[in-house]
């Protein structure tokens, strides 16, 4: 018995030191979690499969915020939880999830999924059952036409086509380009935006070729392009296409400028193209380089934190998918400080998000634009040995 | 004994011969209307067609011994990219090091999964272990991603990226490596199979079992050997190619499948026939990538499995194949 007590009282000691740290931390809030009822919003993410690379910081950012909304009191007195969801990049397994989070877990509203395909198979049951649902999808379909219960927090594909074609006319001074393209939906879909858009900005397309996900040699595409009297490539897909493109234009030395999509506005495409990737420019948020924000705005504020706050907790550089991730759970819990967990009040109190500084941008919603952000909330950037730099 | 087989041999020439004439021809004409650019869909496409000769051999090997399509000869060759990449470009190791470590558990992932499954499946019939081989692809897959995440890998070229001129054409030294491991691994592979006891038994075991273990040929261990050296080529093809494919987990798939149809195309079970149907491929994809209109050379994809598609039903014991009943 004795021995029993004695094992035990280290114990008490630690609880109650606890109970007395956690009594001083909220002492020094200004607010307090008062009710015990928590605010539920529920994730589906794609944590594993292909689309993993999004899902995973998506789900880090949103513990962060989770962490940092109840630490500071929650919302207006109740604790806020995020039930996270994997569809393993399934639309089949992002429908059962969803369904799942409204009807069990009764959340007040729902963000995801990280991919267009898992969002879209969503998307039915949210409006059916009338809940928010804020993705972190980059398809122009998600929202156009506008849909009542969807909105997106990263610049659309269409935003980052007219930045590019912004770029090649005022920048590259250029009117004939050659387009070479993935021939998955993402490339298909931003080929046709840019040949649909292209001539309206003084822009020729020469030429058009698209090249398989998994093919490993696209010399013969580009000497084909390079019969046409193109003077910049755009190149339109994703990991790893794009980097063997430009080791296949430097092996047949090929030099008009190489113009990429935002699909490689990340480190993995440095990783990969190596020195044959030096110069390639891309469309890309801000946050890749926070210097392009503006010093004294409430959106540099937040970016320079955030990238501090998400260091700390995970030891790794946020990229622009955390900061989507970021950007949909603030949207929908700044919404609930008005509207609480009514989900018809939540959606339009979603709706009526205006000047909200996030990590991707300023968003602005109404009832005919769902997409939050515009092209000025995007820059071009430029691989710089192994580095980025903006391109003014 | 097939009492035919003076004609089936005269036929097998006559294809031979045939789709030799049809390559030289198809090649001719490109570099002849396109000048360099012709040829360097040409170069562009023996690069590919070497890729897939390489894949396509493993699937003969384990089908000239055992019977059995392995649908995990794809991941073999990822695994063997992947693996490169932890012991050169992270862990820092010399590529020839690396290179015969990676080739090392290949091998031995290969010969464990032999005598785990496939060794005890003896007896069942094929279609049961071809399906078994289907479960290990996706089980090596799965593992791949999660041991090396989802993102594609970069692997430094063997010896830099300066180009080489060729006839106004041009070639990264990376694809003189995959040209001259293709051509050695083809010789080697057939010297094995027709000039060593072992390659023999090997066959014999495979044609007709029985009689192969009454003359003291081990089908068990003919099989064990033949998963091992499939594997070990896979890791090694995965490897010469990584600096050109970038590995990833999912790159076995497609690699797999097109593995598969050089295979058919040229015979299944024969390494020499894996080579030529690998080339025909390749160079096929490229010059119907580089003849189709505009927009369309995303989907030659679709050419090999057409081929493949034709193949099965034309001509199932493909270009070099010998028909069914006379194999030995």
């Amino acid at each position: 018995m004795l021995k029993t007590r004695m094992r035990a009282k280290p114990v008490v000691v630690v609880l109650a030191l606890l109970l007395v740290l956690s009594l001083a931390v909220y002492g020094c809030g200004k607010k307090k979690i008062t009710s015990e009822e928590p605010y539920k919003i529920g994730a589906v993410l794609s944590l594993s499969g292909p689309n993993a690379p999004l899902g995973q910081p998506e789900e880090r950012s949103l513990k962060l915020l989770q962490k940092q909304i109840n630490a500071e009191g929650g919302i207006n007195g109740h604790r806020v939880t995020f039930i996270i969801e994997d569809d393993m990049s399934d639309p089949a397994k992002a429908s059962t999830a969803i369904a799942k989070l409204i009807t069990q877990d009764n959340v007040a509203a729902v963000i995801g999924s990280s991919g267009t395909g898992t969002t879209l198979a969503m998307a039915p049951i949210a409006e059916r059952e009338k809940v928010a649902q804020v993705c972190c999808a980059a398809g122009t379909k998600i929202t156009q036409p506008v849909n009542k219960w969807i909105f997106r927090t990263p610049p659309t594909d269409s935003m980052a086509i007219e930045k590019v074609l912004q770029y090649l006319k005022s920048n590259l001074k250029v009117s004939k380009i050659a387009i070479l393209h993935d021939a998955n939906a993402f490339g298909v879909g931003g080929a046709d935006e840019l040949t649909a858009k292209a001539p309206g900005k003084g822009v020729e397309i020469v030429t058009r070729e698209s090249y398989g996900s998994t093919d490993v040699d696209m010399t013969t595409q580009l000497t084909k392009i390079k019969d046409t009297p193109a003077q910049a490539l755009v190149v339109w897909g994703t990991n790893p296409g794009p980097a063997i493109i430009t080791k296949n234009m430097q092996q047949l030395g090929i030099k008009i400028p190489f113009v990429g999509s935002h699909g490689i506005a990340n480190k993995k495409f440095i990783e990969l193209a190596g020195p044959a990737g030096n110069g390639v420019v891309f469309p890309a948020g801000r946050m890749l380089i926070p210097s392009s924000i503006p010093a004294d705005s409430e959106w540099r504020k937040s970016v320079d934190e955030f990238i501090k706050d998400y260091k700390a907790a995970y030891n790794a550089d946020p990229d622009t998918f955390a900061g989507h991730g970021w950007d949909a759970g603030l949207i929908i819990t700044d919404a609930m400080k008005t509207a609480n967990t009514d989900r018809v009040q939540l959606r339009s109190q979603i709706e009526k998000t205006k000047d909200l500084a996030g990590i991707g941008g300023v968003f602005t919603y109404s009832p005919t634009n769902h997409d939050g952000l515009d092209v000025n909330d995007l820059i071009m950037v430029k691989v710089d040995n192994g580095a980025w730099t903006e391109v003014k | 004994m097939n009492l035919n087989l003076k004609e089936n041999t005269t036929e097998r020439n006559r294809v031979l011969w045939g789709t030799v004439a049809f390559v030289a021809l198809l090649i001719a004409l490109t570099v002849s209307i396109k000048g360099s650019t012709g040829l360097q869909w040409i170069l562009s496409g023996l690069t590919v067609g070497s890729i897939y000769s390489l894949v396509a051999i493993g699937f003969s090997i384990i089908y000239a011994s055992t019977r059995v399509i392995n649908f995990a000869q794809g991941e073999f060759s990822m695994l063997g990219g992947l693996l490169l990449y932890s012991l050169c470009t992270k862990a820092g190791l010399p590529v020839p090091v690396g290179f015969l470590l990676a080739v090392i558990i290949v091998t031995l992932i290969g010969a464990g999964f032999e005598r785990t499954a496939i060794h005890h499946l003896r007896g069942q019939s094929v279609i049961t272990m071809i399906i078994v081989t289907i479960g290990f692809s996706i089980f090596l897959r799965a593992i791949a991603l999660w041991s090396w995440g989802s993102n594609p890998l970069p692997i430094a070229s063997f010896s830099g990226d300066k180009s080489v001129r060729f006839l106004g054409a041009s070639l990264v030294p990376q694809n003189l490596w995959v040209f001259g491991f293709t051509a050695v691994m083809v010789i080697l592979v057939f010297l094995f199979f027709n000039r060593t006891l072992v390659g023999k038994g090997m066959r014999a075991a495979a044609a007709n079992p029985d009689a192969a273990s009454m003359v003291g040929v081990s089908t068990s261990m003919s099989s064990l050997i033949a998963w091992a050296l499939a594997a070990a080529i896979g890791a090694a093809a995965g490897i010469i190619i990584a600096p050109i494919t970038m590995p990833s987990y999912g790159i076995g798939t497609m690699l797999g499948l097109k593995g598969f149809t050089a295979a058919v195309l040229g015979g299944l079970g024969n390494a020499p026939g894996a080579v030529v149907g690998g080339l025909v491929l390749g160079v096929l994809e490229k010059v119907a990538g580089g003849a189709l209109p505009q927009g369309y050379s995303g989907y030659t994809d679709a050419l090999a499995f057409l081929i493949l598609i034709l193949v099965l039903l034309l001509r199932p014991q493909g270009l070099l194949g010998k028909p069914e009943g006379i194999k030995v």
